[in-house]
């Protein structure tokens, strides 16, 4: 297949929900098992979410929530085509504005808070 | 695996995603409310330790998770490597084992 008939928005949409799930399935198993000892004791806690407070990791923190967020938002516009009688071109617009939309959103209220 | 198996993981795939569309919207209000509310372990866990409805939305959350990573990650290596059989199949499920203990042992840790 060509680069040509790659640059689709419906093959964009499948590059990025594959890429953040890939990412999200590798993350998670850290994010778990580092919660899990950190909550041993506050202590630990403490020490765990002081390290949080570098910068890198904050950068880290908004990169996993948007990679959730596109994931999720790509997820439904899935789920709209397979489970829902939608037309094609109703598809399109809607998951991308909703997609972009929720991604956009939830990264406005972190960094606002 | 057979193609009543494939079928039934394809199935599976989607009603984690179900589970996990609310879930996820869940949790990602709880990161925002519980930034603001103040990120020490003492706050942290005065507002967790304790509660059994967080701690089944989290067993379920994770269950959720594991099982669409674990799918997630058979689909991904069937498409992307020469991987295929068993022992793609069994690595997929110790993957999502994994995932769910290490899920289990926080929420519990957090919410018992």
């Amino acid at each position: 297949m060509s680069w040509r008939a790659r640059n689709h928005p419906n093959f964009w949409a499948f590059a990025v929900h594959r890429l953040s799930g890939l990412l999200l399935a590798i993350f998670l198993p850290f994010h778990f098992w580092a919660l899990g000892t950190a909550i041993t004791g506050a202590a630990r806690l403490d020490a765990f979410l002081a390290w949080s407070e570098q910068p890198l990791v904050k950068l880290a923190e908004v990169g996993l929530v948007t990679l959730l967020a596109l994931h999720l938002t790509g997820g439904l516009r899935l789920l709209a085509i397979e489970l829902l009688a939608w037309r094609d071109w109703q598809k399109t617009a809607v998951s991308l504005s909703a997609g972009v939309s929720l991604a956009v959103g939830l990264l406005f209220l972190l960094n606002i808070f | 695996m057979s193609a009543r198996g494939d079928t039934w993981l394809w199935i599976l795939q989607r009603a984690s995603a179900l589970v996990l569309a609310f879930a996820v919207l869940v949790h990602i209000v709880t990161i925002i409310y519980a930034v603001r509310h103040g990120l020490s372990a003492a706050a942290i866990l005065l507002r967790t330790a304790g509660d059994p409805w967080w701690l089944g939305f989290y067993l379920i959350f994770v269950a959720a998770a594991a099982l669409h990573a674990g799918i997630g990650m058979r689909v991904i290596m069937r498409e992307w490597t020469p991987w295929r059989g068993r022992s793609l199949d069994f690595a997929a499920l110790l993957l999502a084992l994994g995932t769910l203990a290490a899920g289990w042992r926080a929420a519990l840790g957090l919410f018992a």
